[in-house]
Formats: C-alpha cells, sequence, structure tokens
C-alpha cells in the first residue's frame, strides 16, 4: 500500500482532497449541520460521562429517593435536616429540581442521555445490519431464480408486506405483549425500520454491479460476500448514513411515545422519554420535570435530523452545480 | 390500462393474504394469552382457565386459528374477546369517530402546507425560507404529546375553553349554537396537534418540488413568453410539482389507525387509534388483527389509488 502511495506521490496523481474530505467540506460550509454535528459530540461524551458516574463511581445517584426533599425546583440547595447529609446530591444544588420521590432529575436526565442514545444507536445499528443484508443481497443476487421467482422479487415483495403494517401500531402490539425490556423495545424498533435503507441499498446496487470495479473483482475469485460487503457496501453507504443519522432522532421519538403509552424502558432504568412521561401527572405543581426532558428530546432529536439532513446535502451529488 | 389494473388489484390480493398471515403469526406468537391476563384472580381455575381457551380456540394449532379467524372475519360472525360484541360494529363504531378528525386534519395539513412550502421555494434563502425550515425540522423533532400538553395547558388557560374528549360532559340539554361550539372546540386542538408533523413534512416535500419544477425550461419558455408571473407560477409550475403529492395522498390513508394511537390517548378521544390501544392492554386478539388487517387494506388501496391517479393525470406514463 505505502508503495503505492509513494509511487502516487512521485508522480504527483494523488488526488489534492480525497473524495471524503471533499464531502465533509462541504458539510462543514452548512453552519446549522456543522454545529448540530458538534453538539452531538458533546452529548456523546455528556452520555459516557452520564454513565460513569451514574452507574460505576456513583456521584450522581438517580435512584436514591428522598421524600422529604420531593418536587424542589431547580438550582435549590441542599439545607434539609431531616434528610441525612450522605444523602446530599453533588454539589450540594439540585440542579434540575427533584422529582415526586425526591429524586435529582439531574441525576435522571445524566442516566436518561445514555440509555436513550444507546436505544437509539442499537435500534438504527439492527435496522442498518438488516437493510444493507436484504438490500445488498437483492440487489446483487437480483435476476437469480429460487423456484419461479427471482431473489429479488421474494425480498422486494416482503419489504412491500413490512411496509403495509402501521409501524406504530405493530410496534405497540409486540412490545405490549413481550415481557417489558429495553432489549425488546430495540429490537422492535430496529425490526421494524430496516426497510428504507433497504431499498437505498438495493437501488444503489443495483446501478454499482454493472460497473467494472465488480466486474475486476469477480474476476479475481473474491468470494462473493466480500464483493458484496467489502467492495460495494461503502460505495453505497452515502443514503445509509443520511437515513441512520434521521433513524436515530425517529428512535428515540418511537421510545418516548411508548413511555408515554407506559410500554417503554421501565423503571429503575431512567430514558428522556419515561422522565418526560412521568412528569406529566405533576405539570401543574413540578413544570420542570416535564420540560426538562421535553426541551432535551427537542433539541436532540432536532440535531439529528439537522445533520441528517447536512449530511444529505454533502453527499447528494447534485451539489456540484452550486459549487 | 384495465389489464394493469387488474394485475395491481391481483397482486396486493396476495399480498394482503401474507400480511394476514404474518400478523396473524406476530400475535399468536407473542407470549401473554387472553386468559393469562388476570393471572391473580383466586376464581380463576385451571379448568375454568382452559374453558375459556376452548370457548376462543386458543387450544387448536395456530393454523386452525387462523382459518377460524378468516371464516368469522367473512361472515362477519367475529366477536371481541373482551365483551363479545362483534368486532366489525365496534371498528365501525370508532371509524365513524375517528373520522371527522381525520378529515380535519388533512384539511389543515394541505391547506397549510402548500402555500408556506410554495412562498418557501419562490423566496428561496429568504428570512421566511430560512425560519419556516428551521422551524419544520423543530416541529418533526418535538414529541408529539410533549407538544399537545403545552398546547391545553395554553389554550384551557388563555381560552378558558374544554378540550378533553369530544364534548363537554352535561351540555346534552345546551342550545344548539352552544353545542356545536363546544364541539369545534373539542375537534380543533386535536386535529391540530395531529397535523403539525403533517404540516412540517408536506411543507418541505412542496419546497422541494417547486424548487426543482421552477429550474426547468419550460418554466424559462412560460416567462420569455410574456405569461405573468402568477400564471407560470400556478398553472405552469404548480400543476407540474403537484404530481408527486398523489402518491403521498394515497399514503395518508392509513395514518388513520397507526398515527391516530398517541393523539386520541391524549384527548381521551374515541376513535380507532384507541380502540386498538385497548386491545392490546386487553389481548383483544380478534380487535388487534381485524385493526391491522384493514389498516393493511387501507394502505394497498392507498397506493392502488395514487398508482391509477399517477396514469390519469401524468400523460407521460404509459402501460
Amino acid at each position: 500500500m505505502t508503495e503505492i502511495t509513494k509511487i502516487q506521490d512521485a508522480e504527483a496523481l494523488k488526488p489534492a482532497v480525497s473524495l471524503f474530505e471533499e464531502r465533509w467540506y462541504i458539510f462543514k460550509r452548512s453552519r446549522l449541520a456543522y454545529s448540530s454535528f458538534l453538539f452531538l459530540l458533546i452529548l456523546l461524551v455528556v452520555a459516557i460521562l452520564g454513565k460513569i458516574l451514574t452507574r460505576w463511581i456513583v456521584i450522581f445517584d438517580p435512584q436514591l429517593v428522598r421524600l422529604p426533599e420531593k418536587l424542589l425546583p431547580p438550582l435549590t440547595p441542599f439545607t434539609s435536616d431531616i434528610t441525612p447529609v450522605e444523602d446530599a446530591p453533588a454539589f450540594n444544588i439540585y440542579l434540575m429540581g427533584t422529582d415526586e420521590l425526591g429524586r435529582d432529575v439531574f441525576a435522571r436526565m445524566l442516566e436518561g442521555t445514555s440509555v436513550s442514545l444507546t436505544v437509539g444507536f442499537v435500534a438504527v445499528g439492527i435496522s442498518v445490519f438488516l437493510g444493507i443484508f436484504f438490500g445488498g443481497i437483492a440487489g446483487y443476487y437480483g435476476n437469480r431464480k429460487f423456484g419461479f421467482l427471482t431473489i429479488d422479487t421474494i425480498i422486494m415483495r416482503f419489504v412491500d408486506i413490512m411496509l403495509c403494517f402501521p409501524t406504530f401500531f405493530l410496534i405497540l402490539t409486540v412490545v405490549a405483549l413481550l415481557p417489558p425490556s429495553i432489549y425488546n423495545i430495540m429490537i422492535v424498533i430496529g425490526l421494524t425500520s430496516w426497510m428504507g435503507t433497504a431499498r437505498f441499498v438495493r437501488a444503489e446496487f443495483l446501478a454499482l454491479r454493472e460497473l467494472d470495479f465488480v466486474a475486476a473483482a469477480r474476476s479475481q475469485a473474491i468470494p462473493e460476500w466480500r464483493i458484496i460487503f467489502i467492495h460495494m457496501v461503502p460505495n453505497a453507504i452515502a443514503p445509509v448514513l443520511v437515513s441512520a443519522t434521521i433513524g436515530v432522532a425517529t428512535a428515540i421519538l418511537t421510545e418516548s411515545s411508548l413511555s408515554f403509552l407506559g410500554f417503554g424502558v421501565q423503571p429503575p432504568d431512567a430514558t428522556w422519554g419515561n422522565i418526560l412521561a412521568d412528569g406529566k401527572q405533576f405539570i401543574f405543581d413540578a413544570p420542570w420535570i416535564t420540560f426538562i426532558p421535553g426541551f432535551t428530546i427537542l433539541f436532540v432529536v432536532l440535531a439529528f435530523n439537522l445533520c441528517g439532513e447536512g449530511f444529505r446535502e454533502a453527499f447528494d451529488p447534485k451539489i456540484n452545480e452550486r459549487l | 390500462m384495465i389489464p394493469f389494473i387488474i394485475r395491481n388489484i391481483g397482486q396486493r390480493i396476495v399480498l394482503l393474504f401474507f400480511i394476514s398471515i404474518i400478523s396473524h403469526a406476530i400475535v399468536h406468537l407473542a407470549p401473554g394469552e387472553p386468559s393469562l391476563v388476570d393471572p391473580s384472580n383466586p376464581r380463576m381455575k385451571a379448568e375454568d382457565i382452559q374453558r375459556i381457551r376452548a370457548a376462543f380456540h386458543l387450544d387448536e394449532p395456530l393454523y386452525i386459528q387462523y382459518v377460524y379467524w378468516v371464516k368469522d372475519l367473512s361472515t362477519n360472525e367475529l366477536k371481541s374477546f373482551k365483551d363479545n360484541q362483534p368486532v366489525l360494529k365496534k371498528i365501525w363504531d370508532r371509524f365513524l369517530n375517528s373520522l371527522p378528525l381525520f378529515v380535519l386534519g388533512i384539511l389543515i395539513i394541505w391547506s397549510l402546507a402548500f402555500p408556506v412550502g410554495i412562498q418557501a421555494a419562490l423566496n428561496r434563502g429568504s428570512i421566511f425560507d430560512r425560519i419556516g425550515t428551521f422551524l419544520s425540522y423543530a416541529l418533526i423533532s418535538i414529541p408529539g404529546f410533549f407538544l399537545s400538553y403545552i398546547c391545553i395547558i395554553f389554550m384551557v388557560k388563555t381560552f378558558n375553553v374544554p378540550v378533553i374528549g369530544m364534548r363537554t360532559f352535561g351540555l346534552e340539554d345546551a342550545g344548539l349554537m352552544l353545542r356545536s361550539m363546544d364541539r369545534v372546540w373539542h375537534w380543533t386542538i386535536p386535529a391540530l396537534m395531529s397535523a403539525v408533523a403533517g404540516v412540517a413534512i408536506l411543507s418541505r416535500y412542496v419546497r422541494s418540488q417547486m424548487l426543482e419544477v421552477i429550474n426547468q425550461d419550460y418554466i424559462r419558455t412560460a416567462r420569455a413568453k410574456g405569461l405573468s408571473e402568477n400564471v407560470v407560477i400556478y398553472r405552469h409550475g404548480l400543476r407540474n410539482a403537484l404530481l408527486p403529492f398523489i402518491t403521498m395522498f394515497g399514503l395518508t390513508i392509513p395514518g388513520l389507525i397507526g398515527g391516530s394511537v398517541i393523539f386520541e390517548t391524549i384527548f381521551a378521544w374515541p376513535g380507532m387509534g384507541r380502540l386498538g390501544f385497548e386491545a392490546i392492554l386487553a389481548r383483544d386478539f380478534p380487535v388487534i388483527l381485524t385493526l391491522n388487517f384493514i389498516s393493511a387494506i387501507l394502505v394497498l388501496i392507498g397506493t392502488l389509488v395514487s398508482d391509477i391517479l399517477y396514469a390519469v393525470v401524468d400523460p407521460r406514463i404509459k402501460f
């Protein structure tokens, strides 16, 4: 590999900017999308820190119940005589108030950040994997016969069938019938949202499989799974990346809707969705329990959507016309 | 044209068959039978559970249960597990409640999204366009029930109007005027809330379609002919930009069930989505299955109608 690079350098054949770098510059030009991207990076750090600080080195304990301290507004200093001092919140202040059991809302939000993001990323991971797998097979083996139907027909008809189900109703049915568990929610959201990705990947593959580099790879007797997943998938990844970014946003929203109906992630695990759903009963007495997670979801989902839209613009081949 | 329609209907019937099998399998294979909903009830003995299971054919193999379900559904004999009422009548009653909300929501979506989208496309890059873009992303990103709660509190506090349920309890003897105003208030807020996301999505879509069309050669030709700007935009531009929305219209029909669960729960609206939610809670398999089946039929009808309309409206499409 270095040999090739050296020759390219010597003969000045190496492109000044790689394709990815070029797209990255276009992405950075959109200020809204780029700042959302930075916001999401910070959020990722917060989520990891939150996981560490609420689970392993417990500085913020999200499950500690202090009944005398319930429904305190944000920024209340800790001044109770009844509650023992070792139960005091970190830095002796309730940054975001307390809920109906006297739990620190800030600690719960911190825990919820990692749980909510995990739900989003794992669900999207499942859906992207399934989408690439089915879309790739349908696109690559398209006209191979399987009985009297082609593989492409079988897979795409199956996609059509899946698209006919009312998604939210299906998720609700399955989640309600299965035993409540955070993994079931991730899996069910993932299993019901891969159809769009499969369609994109198939469409890209239909064009890609006629190209020379695929023929070259085939001529070297590279195994087919390698051609599909190592050679072709990276060339079809742009629309997948866009729909995955927006998919995380949708998954977080779906989880919060499920929580609202009582089928989301169950206590004691906190997510933004179930903090919001639990807080709604106290919306008049303690509006902060509703508004803090509500606006957090709004901003994070907005950031994912804007970021996804930025990727879409950057990867759009028509963008060159406007350069 | 006729063979195209017949072939399409045939394909859809095959799809429907598979959909019914898959949804039947999902609902019946998931753990938790209707007979297990109340396991702590001491009066339920093992033989009672056995009797109930036999009465609902739950002790038969899965494919026989499927045959029973299809047979009962086609002869209108299908009864709900919960209250032994005919399922189709139950769904029809709730459908009549959902319909006005749905129609009103669609009207709001289409009458708001088009002007906003067209204006944004015509003044691309203007302040209006930027604010509109940002707002539409914000409205897609906000959890629907959170926005509804804020809206309910705001409406009740400022205008002092009732918004929960279909009508105010105790107003049955009031005058016609008062009663109809009451109805209108009860319709407006839920319809508006369920339309918010739709307006945001559709107006973005209208904008990008309009942008695509405005840069076409025939628009330049129309301008060069000296036609007035209104004629150029609305007769030559909008007509061509409208084509994809025929598809969109077909696809909104299934929203009648799936999209309404959350909003009907918030506003205590006795519609189809809520019926589905209650059926899920009670493990009322016939109702869940039939609702799923009906919504699949709605999707298939929606896509069929949009395919046919597309062909009728766009003379460039041939069969």
